[in-house]
């Protein structure tokens, strides 16, 4: 017998849940077949069979979430060339014993272990260290809010860097609120507010939940804002865009091309592409850019790898490609790994300043918002109608400062507003 | 400030005490003409003369029993005993003697010597120049301990042990004498007895050690720290009187501990801290406290893939410290 742990999917995931069972009790799996479909935070991934054999039992059921490591199945490993079933007992005890053994061996293994497996993980989840009740005293921790809180520890047992993290995130909407019942006071005083209905936290949910919670604490956000005139590039995108279909299959939309710009930008002002460490700032020699896609019940960001040794076309591609995978739930961990920098479209949807929060440990994220037409003063002193968009920067001023922002916005703006038919799409 | 090696910082130790009190003198296997075998005396033969850097016979117990007969007269010895493997025939002098003597004459004399014992393996020394004596006379009370680990401390706990007036056994790694350098702050600076000394701040996990190891510990702490485990090092210093506040005050900040030392695990100083740690800080704890340690076998061995397997070293350390971080 060997049992199939829950793998880890891709550095920092700790948990996975499983969708869907591909093989049922009693189903031969090979080597390397596909055995379960597990949901990360990140990404959804099919576990393959560690070993030829046959699927003895399902340990966790669909929909559960347990962490890396824990006992999901148990392979039966299949034995070579034994063509019959092994007798279990000598032959001295008589036919009778011999053939009942086996009939009744199938019955009773499978639900022995299953006692184990579950009392297993609830066990060394409250097997609490000393340091961990201490803390769970002190902050009036209640046994429904310590279930839902992950362990990080082995096993799954929580601790007190867990119940820290905790109290920390707790602390949040706790002192929010009591804001809001101060200034909404005297209304509070005659009407109780109505319970309202608790969505369930998605392993995606909880993922943003963290990592923007990490993001906003520990990276000193700066943000500041460059006004780019898209006409050319507007211009430029309707003579092309119908050709391109035609060519390419995919639209041509902006994202692309803002993405060629950012590229541009970051060769010329390496230190945005970049991350902070105690040890210093490390410059990346690869430009990855992470471009935000909206799904069903939150965000991900797939990573464009090497994007600086791309075409717009190429982009173009690779963006519609990352997209429609991450709408299906087929991204694969290395498509969500290895950013170094964020591009993210809130303009689409009509917005004209966005404060976007950097994705450790990036150093910058660019927000592109609505093309709107404005009445612009150009040359001569003229009012033209012009394509505008805002391209907000929010950058970890731990790695750099203003000057090296501004600059970079610049030469962003510069290429946008010097976009020609010369620039090759291809 | 400059920057100085363990043997030139005990060497700087001893030269500054017997330029500042006449009392103090050396007594040890080659410790004159020779300069030690390590040449921690070198020079104080010609500086001092024959008459305070004396080349004794080669017996431990005379050169422990002169030290004990000289410092009940006033005199403050520094017996050197060569290689703290050596340390066996003076036992008698040191136990029964050297540690019971205020005692005994219910505070009437004191002794206030130092005996210096070069110790600890790593430099293929094998069984006759490679072993820790600390955990065996730390059991012995009356006798004080310290093992410095780097050069300030070790020139500053030589100075402190020289003017304490009890007998202060003071244990020299053998491996960090040049191995390990740092800066030594200029002028009289005495390192009090008793205090250990953090050497690296951080909150996730704590290492306990001292000598040679805490070198070890420090290399560790900063490998953890590229894997994000923020590690504190306490160098205790002083095995004997051990710093029980500062062991506590660690233990409760981090909530898990790690004590490394290269002497034999059973009964030894981790099991000292640890007995501490459960004593004073058991409701901090957020893990079991953890030891790394050398083996229980008779002696360093010789071999170099042996001697390897018996000695802690940083990837042991890191090794250990994850399963730690881990748990």
């Amino acid at each position: 017998m060997a049992s199939v742990k829950m793998p880890q999917l891709g550095e920092s995931i700790t948990e996975g849940t499983i969708a869907r069972w591909l093989k049922q009790p009693g189903d031969q799996v090979k080597k390397y077949e596909g055995l379960v479909e597990v949901i990360t935070d990140k990404v959804n991934a099919e576990v393959p069979a560690p070993l030829a054999g046959i699927l003895k039992e399902i340990k966790v059921k669909e929909g559960t979430t347990v962490t890396v490591g824990t006992e999901i199945a148990v392979i039966e490993e299949s034995v070579p060339a034994t063509a019959a079933p092994p007798t279990p007992r000598s032959p001295k005890e008589g036919g009778e014993v011999a053939i009942a053994a086996p009939a009744a061996a199938p019955q009773s293994v499978p639900s022995v272990p299953a006692g184990e497996g579950q009392g297993e993980g609830p066990e060394s989840r409250t097997r609490l260290s000393p340091a961990v009740r201490a803390l769970i005293e002190e902050h009036r921790i209640s046994d429904a809010e310590l279930s839902g809180i992950t362990g990080s520890g082995i096993a799954g047992r929580i601790s007190k860097k867990d119940i820290e993290d905790f109290v920390a995130k707790r602390a949040q909407p706790a002192t929010a609120n009591g804001e809001q019942r101060q200034a909404t006071a005297p209304a509070a005083a005659t009407a109780a507010p109505t319970p309202g209905t608790t969505i369930p936290l998605s392993p995606m949910r909880r993922a943003i939940a963290t990592n923007m919670l990490k993001s906003k604490q520990t990276i000193p956000h700066a943000w500041t804002v460059a006004e780019v005139d898209m006409t050319s590039v507007v211009r430029f995108r309707q003579k092309a865009k119908d050709g391109f279909k035609l060519r390419e299959g995919i639209d041509l939309t902006f994202v692309p091309i803002i993405v060629k710009a950012v590229v541009e930008g970051l060769k010329a002002v390496p230190v945005l592409n970049a991350s902070w460490s105690e040890q210093g700032v490390v410059l990346h020699k690869d430009i990855n850019i992470g471009v935000a896609v909206s799904v069903d019940d939150g965000l991900i960001v797939p990573v464009v790898h090497q994007a600086d040794r791309m075409s717009i076309s190429g982009l173009a591609k690779a963006i519609d490609d990352l997209a429609k995978r991450a709408r299906a739930g087929k991204l694969g961990i290395p498509d969500v790994q290895g950013g170094t920098f964020t591009v993210n479209n809130p303009g689409t949807f009509g917005t004209i300043l966005s404060y976007s929060i950097i994705a450790p440990p990036q150093a910058g994220i660019l927000a592109m918002d609505a093309i709107v037409k404005r009445p612009v003063v150009v040359e001569g002193d003229a009012i033209a109608v012009r394509s505008m968009m805002n391209l907000c920067l929010s950058f970890d001023h731990r790695v750099l400062d203003g000057v090296s922002a501004a600059r970079f916005l610049q030469g962003v703006r510069r290429w946008l507003e010097g976009f020609s038919e010369q620039v090759p799409l291809y | 400030m400059a920057v100085k090696t363990v043997i030139e910082a005990i060497r700087e130790g001893m030269d500054e005490e017997m330029a500042r009190d006449e009392s103090v003198f050396l007594i040890g296997e080659d410790v004159g003409n020779r300069g030690g075998v390590f040449l921690a005396s070198d020079g104080l033969y010609k500086k001092y003369g024959e008459l305070r850097v004396i080349d004794s016979p080669l017996a431990e117990s005379c050169i422990v029993g002169v030290a004990i007969g000289a410092a009940v007269n006033g005199m403050r010895p520094i017996a050197e005993i060569q290689f703290a493997d050596f340390i066996a025939p003076a036992m008698n002098q040191i136990i029964e003697e050297a540690a019971r003597f205020s005692y005994r004459t219910a505070g009437d004399f004191n002794l206030p010597m130092v005996i210096r014992a070069p110790w600890g393996g790593g430099v293929h020394g094998a069984l006759y120049h490679s072993q820790s004596i600390e955990a065996t006379f730390s059991h012995i009370p009356g006798l004080k301990v310290v093992a410095p680990g780097t050069p300030a401390d070790a020139k500053g706990l030589l100075k402190a042990a020289i003017r304490d007036p009890d007998p202060v056994l003071y244990l020299e790694h053998k491996r960090t004498y040049r191995l390990v350098k740092g800066e030594v702050p200029d002028g009289d600076r005495v390192v009090p007895i008793g205090k250990a000394d953090l050497k690296r701040v951080g909150t996730d996990l704590s290492l306990i050690a001292y000598g040679l190891m805490l070198t070890y510990c420090l290399e560790a702490a900063e490998k953890l720290a590229a894997d994000g485990v923020s590690a504190e090092v306490l160098d205790l210093r002083t095995i004997k009187p051990i710093d029980q506040a500062a062991i506590v005050a660690t233990a409760r900040k981090t909530g898990k501990v790690l004590v490394v030392h290269e002497d034999n695990r059973f009964a030894g100083i981790a099991a000292e801290v640890m007995a501490i740690i459960m004593e004073n800080a058991f409701d901090a704890l957020d893990a079991p406290v953890m030891r790394l340690t050398g083996p229980d076998v008779p002696a360093m061995p010789f071999n170099h893939v042996l001697e390897d397997a018996f000695m802690p070293n940083v990837e042991k350390i890191l090794a250990k410290a994850k399963e730690l971080a881990a748990y």
